[in-house]
């Protein structure tokens, strides 16, 4: 029989089904780094029967927001979310992959007008497939963990 | 009501879209050609914002946009504006709104017009962003193709340096809706992308073979800048010069965006075959096709 060694948490986010080894790249999009207050477990490389090896972030006393939700998708499209209250599950959904971002991807493309610093603009991208594709300058990327901001 | 606000990538418009923008500029041709004057945009201004030097594309919009009846503004250049000064794109796109009914974006950056029509309450016509667009050079090599070869069915060699110029990415992909059959014909170091070229009906071919089976032959500068040395770029950019001489059994028409360098000898020129200097003036009915659309 497996143990999952990774503790019950009272009231936060329990973020299920995270591709394996990209646990890392969803704390940072939660903005949890070293010095952060809150509680935060962590497994990574679990068994898992859907995915063969997964990561698991659980956080304690935060909820996540869409902001967050949107580039956690873009990293782990099959992550499951589930709130905690009291130790219970209040909500327990999957994650959607955007068809379209807003200020989440930074362009590849450097002479792109979305990387003028001088410019009121916002980057945008259309997903597709697992593809993210600049609405300016129809630059793409297919490794979207590099490029977010 | 116009079939679109502002004409940005040749990816914007559908088969049906360019047909249209085609068949407009048949109407204008004879204005054009006789060098006359409609008054069917009178009272109307076009702003030229040109961030980067232009020749037939600035002309060719002040040709059009007069021989409609309106006027024309230039910025000219960008060292005597307020651009120098180091105005946004945003700021001149909100000031030169309030002058004009349309604008056309020269922009040394690629989705400048894109973020230009985003912001622009008057039509953003894209003349060329950076590594970008040129949706309006696509056009009227569509019509040049049009009227001196055919649209259907048609074989055209591409040649020269096929990975970095603008206009002949625009070009594949407007011609794979007219299920054209494409050669390539570059220097290992300029093939078409990849994704480009699964875009369309590719075949990568040799100059010979290429003269001999495509009705349209459209040929390219290589630049010179791409190669990291001279004498390798004097190999391979000499390699794919057009002579009278290899055009002397062939009735293929000899297309270039211009400026060319050295990549058609200049004894093409009085041949049936060069068609460049008709393509250059085919901007013109293509232009008022375009302006009428998105002012009329």
């Amino acid at each position: 029989m497996k143990v999952l060694t990774i503790s019950k948490i009272k009231d936060g986010t329990v973020i299920d089904h995270i591709p394996a080894g990209k646990a890392l790249e969803v704390l940072k999009i939660l903005g949890i780094k070293s010095g952060s207050r809150e509680r935060v477990s962590m497994a990574m490389n679990v068994e898992s029967k859907k995915m063969g090896k997964k990561d698991i972030v659980k956080v304690e006393g935060k909820y996540i927001g869409d902001d967050e939700l949107n580039r956690i998708a873009l990293i782990a499209p099959n992550a499951t979310i589930n709130i905690i209250k009291d130790y219970e599950i209040l909500r327990k959904f999957k994650v959607e992959i955007p068809k379209f971002v807003e200020g989440i991807l930074r362009c590849p493309n450097r002479n792109c007008i979305s990387n003028d610093k001088r410019e009121p603009v916002t980057p945008k991208f259309e997903i597709k497939e697992g593809t993210a594709r600049c609405v300016y300058c129809g630059g793409k990327i297919y490794e979207i963990e590099k490029f977010l901001v | 009501m116009s079939r679109f606000r502002h004409l940005i990538s040749i990816d914007d418009l559908s088969k049906d879209d360019i047909e249209y923008i085609l068949k407009k500029a048949d109407e204008f041709l004879e204005i054009a050609i006789k060098k006359k004057k409609l008054n069917l945009l009178e009272g109307k201004v076009l702003a030229n914002l040109f961030y980067e030097p232009s020749t037939r594309t600035r002309m060719s919009f002040e040709v059009a946009m007069k021989r409609l009846g309106g006027d024309v503004i230039n910025m000219g250049s960008v060292e005597a504006t307020s651009i120098a000064k180091g105005e946004s794109l945003a700021d001149t796109i909100r000031v030169v709104e309030n002058y004009a009914d349309c604008i056309v974006l020269r922009h040394y950056r690629e989705g400048a017009a894109r973020f230009a029509a985003e912001i622009s309450e008057v039509p953003i016509i894209n003349a060329g962003d950076g590594a970008g667009q040129h949706p309006t050079q696509t056009l009227l090599d569509l019509y040049t193709i049009k009227r001196e070869s055919k649209l259907e069915r048609l074989k055209i060699a591409l040649i020269g340096d096929l990975k970095y110029s603008r206009t002949i990415h625009s070009l594949v992909k407007a011609l794979s809706l007219f299920n054209a059959e494409i050669y390539l014909v570059s220097p290992p170091s300029l093939r078409l992308p990849e994704d480009l070229m699964e875009s369309a009906k590719c075949v990568e071919t040799d100059l010979k073979q290429a003269i001999e089976e495509a009705d349209v032959l459209y040929v390219t500068r290589i630049q010179k800048e791409r190669f990291p040395d001279e004498e390798e770029y004097r190999k391979v950019a000499g390699s794919y010069k057009i002579t009278a001489e290899m055009l002397r059994n062939s009735k293929a028409i000899v297309m270039h965006p211009l400026p060319r360098v050295d990549e058609i000898s200049y004894d093409v020129d009085n041949l049936k075959n060069a068609i460049y200097f008709k393509q250059a003036f085919y901007g013109v009915p293509v232009r008022m096709a375009i302006l009428s659309e998105v002012m009329g």
